[in-house]
């Protein structure tokens, strides 16, 4: 096995989180964003859907769900940057008897609000919800969500039937909104008791009824943080807007090669402003053109701006997966996004000028952000 | 008399650095020596099996050589003295020094 190399992040560098279907990686910028280094891989041969940052109550916490094809997955954390990992006795993240499932992916991990900094909460295949209270040592399965009685008719999307988006309402502590593919988006707002779906206006291409209550493969949802109504939505075909908390949903899909695509980012504080990554359509899910371009909008959709600069526009036939792009809280905001090719590209202007940061990752499909 | 359980590389830092682990007790079924494995090992048991109690699909569990998927499974009778080998299926190869 490899031996890993390891980074030591001052406090104000950022950090990203790079899940890859080999492992994990740590990648440290400086606080210019400039120069990189890169730490790992962890969990080599494993793939890393799913991490997270908690810094609540004055952890340095970095979460990993990795994925062994022949030993299962569980919930791994790292209070020193990676050097060493908990390595739990038993399975923390695990299905109950009666339910009769089996964890197959670990696709999301999410920090509880910073009023319950011993919340967490993880989002899996088959997909599920489930919850710690104290600080990820045990967690149990939302038995609201479980039992919905249109679980059964979720199917599963080309990932699997994945939880692959957790949207915790940052003015409304009992709102938790998530998406699943292929189910749609669900809202409670009772704190898990009982859920709804959300996906007014969202369609389904591929079903007879193309506007169904629920049973849109949603690749992606984000929630603005200082404007919460305002939600924007990447679908399986669909780019969508909401400025109702996700009650219903229109289509700004204005000026894209392809409405097709996985990720979806929002601006860290400006609500109008996104990034998204569009492909040429779900039977070739590689950049149009073979160029690859991030487009952003700042007007809410109302229009979208290819982002290019130092990206490669010839024969670069890449992928970006849902949880491939992200942006930082710095300002101007940091983007970054990888590739099914292994690379890492780096916008520290909110996308005008990409530098590659990293390349010969093994795929990526996944990258978070942490201001350490 | 004892069962033998070989320990695949990637799971014996969970057996105690162990690449053999014999555990005593009346042979029966597989299920039941795994039981006596676990107590023994208990952090290999959810590398091992699901929480459903199924045998991980690219898990391969061998007695005296015998892949068990074939051989009744988890009620795959196990003889005193037997060789039980956890090997990760389509799986080997190692950088050589």
């Amino acid at each position: 096995m490899p031996v890993a190399r390891h980074i030591s992040p001052n406090a104000g560098d950022v950090v990203l989180l790079v899940g890859t279907m080999k492992g994990a990686f740590l990648v440290r910028g400086d606080k210019q964003r400039r120069s990189w280094e890169v730490g790992g891989p962890y969990f080599p041969g494993s793939a890393v859907y799913a991490t997270a940052y908690d810094n609540r109550a004055g952890r340095h916490r970095i979460w990993a769900g990795p994925n062994s094809m022949h030993y299962g997955g569980m919930l791994h954390s790292t209070d020193d940057f990676g050097q060493t990992w908990t390595n739990p006795e038993e399975a923390n993240v695990k299905f109950p008897e009666g339910t009769d499932a089996a964890l197959k992916q670990i696709w999301q991990i999410v920090p509880g609000r910073a009023s319950e900094p011993e919340t967490l909460y993880c989002g899996v295949e088959p997909a599920a919800l489930f919850v710690s209270r104290d600080a990820g040592e045990t967690w149990s399965l939302v038995e609201g969500l479980w039992n919905h009685p249109q679980r059964p008719q979720w199917q599963p999307g080309g990932g699997g039937l994945c939880m692959h988006t957790i949207l915790l309402d940052p003015e409304r502590p009992k709102q938790i909104r998530i998406a699943i593919s292929t189910g749609g988006m669900y809202v409670t707002e009772d704190g898990g008791a009982s859920w709804r779906p959300s996906n007014k206006g969202v369609r389904a291409e591929f079903l007879p009824d193309k506007h169904p209550e629920f049973g849109q493969c949603v690749h992606k949802v984000a929630q603005s943080r200082q404007k919460p109504e305002r939600m924007f939505l990447q679908n399986h075909w669909g780019l969508y807007r909401s400025d109702d908390r996700g009650e219903s949903w229109t289509d700004v899909a204005n000026g894209v090669p392809s409405d097709f695509g996985f990720p979806m980012a929002i601006h860290p504080r400006d609500p109008d402003s996104a990034w998204i990554v569009p492909l040429e359509s779900d039977m070739f899910r590689c950049t149009p053109e073979g160029k690859l371009r991030v487009y952003r909008t700042r007007n809410a959709g109302e229009a979208w701006q290819p982002l290019s600069n130092g990206l490669p526009q010839e024969g670069a036939f890449e992928t970006v997966l849902r949880d491939g792009l992200t942006a930082d809280t710095l300002d101007p905001a940091g983007v970054y996004f990888g590739t099914r090719g292994g690379k890492l590209f780096a916008s520290a202007d909110e996308g005008e000028q990409w530098s590659m940061i990293a390349d010969g990752l093994p795929p990526v499909i996944s990258v978070k952000t942490a201001i350490v | 008399m004892a069962v033998s359980f070989v320990i695949p590389g990637t799971l014996r830092e969970l057996a105690g650095n162990r690449s053999e682990v014999r555990v005593d007790g009346a042979a029966g079924s597989l299920s039941d020596a795994l039981s006596r494995l676990w107590a023994e090992c208990p952090a290999v048991r959810d590398r091992v099996l699901t929480e459903r109690g199924d045998v991980r699909p690219h898990i391969n569990i061998f007695i005296d050589g015998e892949n068990s998927r074939y051989a009744g499974g988890l009620a795959a009778p196990v003889r005193d003295g037997a060789e039980i080998m956890l090997i990760p299926a389509v799986s080997g190869g190692a950088v050589r020094a």
